[in-house]
């Protein structure tokens, strides 16, 4: 299924003529190097510090399908291998200077390894859902997980999310650490009673005195012709509840930091994964890491724009950041994997330098994630905008099955292109 | 039909409990006649048939402690049930969920305490029946009818009352009132305003014992759950959730009914299907009981099998315990619909007056103990409200404590640095 796209965290912005070992798909432009403003920002190499925060080199993604970058149904089928827009000089970096090389996996092994890693080191760390046991998860994330750790702890449950989250729980108030699966994140507004009354509000209605560290995860986001009620982001219905985290993943490698921190952290996590990123690959470390659950990552640090996205979106937003840079631009991409609460220092960060914002999200438009970024950032940045922030969301309908029309419903690449191009004028 | 008997097809212990389930008639809830024509409605009172009820006397089983009451030459009495020490124990424990719900009501009237505060008289068998076998590190789970679930299971008469009142040294420090009582001391878990939501709470801390025992291999944790709810919860999808899922794994939990056929005005009989909620534990393969729930002796029996099939891992049980409030829903409700001489039988059986007789007539106790434990309860009771009234109200500082209880959960500010690091974050005045 999914996608295509790599890179990241990097310290250099090369052109494609340096970096690139891939044909790109029908949409590549040939690269030209000198550029007006383009070749002096890009081929410079900014600080070496953004790299202290990726240990991992990365390499290229293949993809088992195809994502539709351009409306070119042709395409879908092929297999894309889509040069990455911000090439790592993945040997160079100093941050991969570690000892042992690392090793490939696709996102769900990520997060199965996060979890598994997990529940070896603390027993009382144990994973409930449907279907996670016996059929090792739908999205094969707890597969051999029961075998090894037993029923009890990998627990099989009825169709009852309302009240399997809410045995989380109290599983997690009197001492243990769940990890609730919802089988699409969509199920889970039948939990919501649970998770917003008592997932949210009991360690502050108990005065402080029961800890709730549950980790509530599933993929959810818009799919390939999922339908309607399958291809659901919940991200904006779950943010205004008060007590509860929500952090969305992306890479595999921020997928198995970001399950890890969300297992060890005290605080309820709400962990979005999305269907179509399931198969990524990419080489992470070895050692044990984590990421920081209030963090926000840059994925490529820009002077002109700064995009700000999240789970899918930002492999949409790479797409156009190739198409944006091979125009003459550099933008800017952050990936804010922290939905609730903001990282406002990354963004505020680049929002100095850039002045314009950007923001790409698969979340609906109304009340969405963007909604509440756009109210964060003109609240505290306002004197740094040079324009109004502009937010590009899914369209406020409910996704259609045809997939023309799924397409519509989503942003896609040249949408992003077009939007920047009108924030840049 | 017998649900004892259904129930001791379906479990491997013969359960051979069925004190009061009136298998002799085909209407089990008796009631006046409503005023109201409703489904339902034409069932008359039988107030001579209790005597008739407990029919079969099985040995070493539950004895209709009403029958013992009203035929004081009978047959020879079986053993007592108690001992004087257990008596008084019951009782201090019922007179002080009763004097301490009076006392809510008057301070309520007085303005010292505000919102919804669901007062439990009436209740209180069911309460101190239970929960007065439960060790420390048994948990109870309650709804928004909590006050005297908390007294029962240990929490300080002061910290309860102070909680009303909204004060800093209540035991959720004034944040969680009247319907959220939580103490992680002595294992309560609320405290909930919606009802139903805290059975699976119950249920997730029922797996967590057997969690404990099977995976972390703490061997002897027997730590059984006590799930209270109503009436009106027992229509609600999570409570057969939980009942699934806690026969599936045979979770050590007990599901106590409080049946006081009224959810805020909202007969049982016109809200359920079949009014008859312990049938419904079979159906889900374990036991129901019915007991007659204005009866501590009565209600303490039928709990002592209840929670030892839980001790002994064998699973669930749903106890339907038949009981009346004999205050309105809330203190803010006027209680209209129930009919005056439905309230009139019921506070005929107050559960208070019955236990009082039973150790009197049984010679347990003199009058002169009852008294003094009166007084000392009034005392407690009195204290309460002082040490309340002295307590000092939340200062601002804690508005925005507990919200997470890893406070990183603010996030990262503009300036880089944590939220909760800002000082205006301890102070309550940052804008989070």
């Amino acid at each position: 299924m999914a996608a295509t796209f790599h890179g990241v965290g990097a310290t250099v912005a090369a052109l494609s003529s340096s970096s690139s070992s891939s044909s790109s798909s029908s949409s590549s432009s040939s690269s030209s190097p000198s550029n007006s403003f383009g070749s002096k920002i890009l081929l410079s190499s900014p600080s070496r510090s953004f790299s202290v925060r990726k240990r991992a080199s990365f390499t290229m993604v293949r993809s088992e399908g195809s994502m539709n970058f351009d409306l070119n149904f042709k395409g879908r089928r092929a297999q894309q291998l889509i040069a990455n827009a911000v090439a790592t000089k993945a040997d160079s970096s100093p941050a991969s200077s570690s000892s042992k090389p690392g090793h490939e996996l696709l996102l769900f092994e990520a997060l199965r390894e996060g979890l598994e890693e997990e529940m070896e080191r603390d027993p009382r760390v144990c994973v409930m859902g449907e279907d996670v046991g016996h059929y090792g998860g739908s999205y094969k994330v707890t597969k051999g997980l029961a075998t090894k750790f037993g029923d009890l702890r990998v627990l099989d449950t009825p169709i009852a999310e309302n009240s399997f989250t809410g045995m989380g729980i109290g599983a997690a108030m009197t001492g243990l650490r769940p990890v609730v699966e919802g089988m699409n994140m969509g199920f889970l507004l039948l939990a919501f009673n649970q998770i917003s009354n008592n997932c949210g509000m009991l360690h502050y209605t108990s005065g402080g005195q029961f800890t709730i560290p549950i980790v509530i995860r599933g993929p959810g986001g818009v799919g390939r012709q999922l339908g309607a009620e399958h291809s659901q982001r919940l991200e904006s219905y779950f943010q205004s509840i008060p007590g509860i985290q929500m952090v969305a993943c992306s890479t595999p490698y921020n997928a198995k930091g970001l399950m890890k921190a969300a297992i060890r952290s005290e605080n309820p996590v709400i962990l979005f994964e999305h269907v179509l990123l399931y198969n990524l690959k990419e080489r992470i470390p070895d050692e044990d890491y984590i990421c920081n659950l209030e963090e926000a990552e840059m994925v490529r640090p820009g002077e002109h724009v700064t995009i700000l996205t999240y789970s899918r979106m930002r492999y949409h937003v790479m797409q156009a950041a190739k198409t944006l840079v091979n125009k003459g631009y550099d933008p800017g991409v952050i990936d804010i994997r922290s939905l609730k609460p903001f990282d406002l220092y990354t963004i505020g960060n680049s929002v100095k330098k850039t002045h314009r914002v950007l923001i790409v999200e698969e979340c609906m438009r109304t009340g969405g994630i963007g909604a509440s970024l756009i109210a964060a950032i003109t609240e505290n940045f306002d004197d740094y905008l040079d324009a109004p922030i502009m937010c590009l969301s899914s369209q406020d309908v409910p996704t259609p099955y045809a997939g023309t029309l799924e397409e519509w419903t989503v942003v896609q690449p040249a949408q992003i292109v077009a939007a920047v191009e009108q924030l840049c004028q | 039909m017998n649900s004892a008997s259904c129930a001791a097809k379906i479990s491997t212990q013969p359960f051979s409990l069925n004190p009061t389930s009136p298998t002799s008639h085909d209407n089990p809830l008796v009631f006046p006649k409503p005023t109201s024509l409703f489904l339902g409605s034409t069932r008359k009172i039988r107030l001579s048939s209790s005597s008739k009820l407990n029919l079969h006397r099985r040995s070493g089983t539950v004895v209709a402690v009403s029958d013992v009451v009203k035929q004081k030459k009978s047959k020879s009495t079986p053993s007592l049930l108690i001992t004087k020490e257990e008596g008084l124990e019951l009782f201090e424990d019922m007179i002080l969920g009763r004097a301490f719900e009076d006392m809510c009501a008057q301070m309520y009237y007085r303005g010292k305490m505000f919102g919804f505060v669901h007062l439990y008289n009436g209740q209180e068998a069911v309460s101190t029946g239970f929960i007065k076998l439960l060790k420390q590190q048994d948990s109870v789970v309650s709804t928004y009818r909590d006050h005297v679930h908390a007294l029962s299971k240990g929490v300080p008469a002061r910290a309860v009352m102070s909680e009303l009142f909204g004060k800093t040294t209540g035991c959720c420090r004034g944040q969680g009132g009247s319907m959220h009582m939580f103490s992680r001391e002595h294992n309560l878990l609320g405290g909930f305003a919606f009802i139903g939501e805290g059975i699976p709470v119950a249920t997730g801390a029922a797996f967590t014992s057997k969690y404990k025992r099977e995976i972390l291999k703490e061997a002897d944790c027997d730590h059984v759950t006590l799930a209270f709810f109503g009436d009106g919860t027992c229509n609600n999808g999570q409570f057969f959730e939980c009942l699934n899922m806690a026969a599936l794994w045979k979770l050590p939990i007990v599901f106590v009914v409080e049946n006081n056929l009224w959810a805020i005005g909202m007969s049982h009989l016109r809200a359920t299907s079949d009014p008859q909620i312990y049938k419904k534990g079979p159906a889900f393969g374990m036991p129901g009981i019915h007991v007659d729930g204005m009866d501590v002796l009565k209600v303490r029996e039928v709990a002592k099998e209840a929670i030892g099939r839980a001790r002994r891992g064998e699973g669930p049980t749903l106890v339907e315990c038949e009981t009346y409030r004999f205050r309105g829903h809330s203190l803010a409700d006027p209680d209209e619909l129930r009919d005056p001489a439905e309230k009139a039988y019921y506070a005929a059986r107050d559960p208070i007056t019955a236990l009082k007789k039973y150790l009197i007539e049984n010679s347990l106790a003199s009058e002169a103990d009852l008294k003094a434990i009166d007084r000392k309860i009034d005392e407690v009771v009195e204290d309460a409200v002082e040490f309340a009234d002295e307590s000092p109200v939340p200062s601002r500082s804690q508005l925005l404590e507990n919200v997470f209880a890893d406070p990183k959960g603010f996030g990262i500010g503009p300036d880089g640095r944590y939220r909760c690091e800002d000082p205006k974050f301890t102070e309550g005045t940052a804008h989070v």
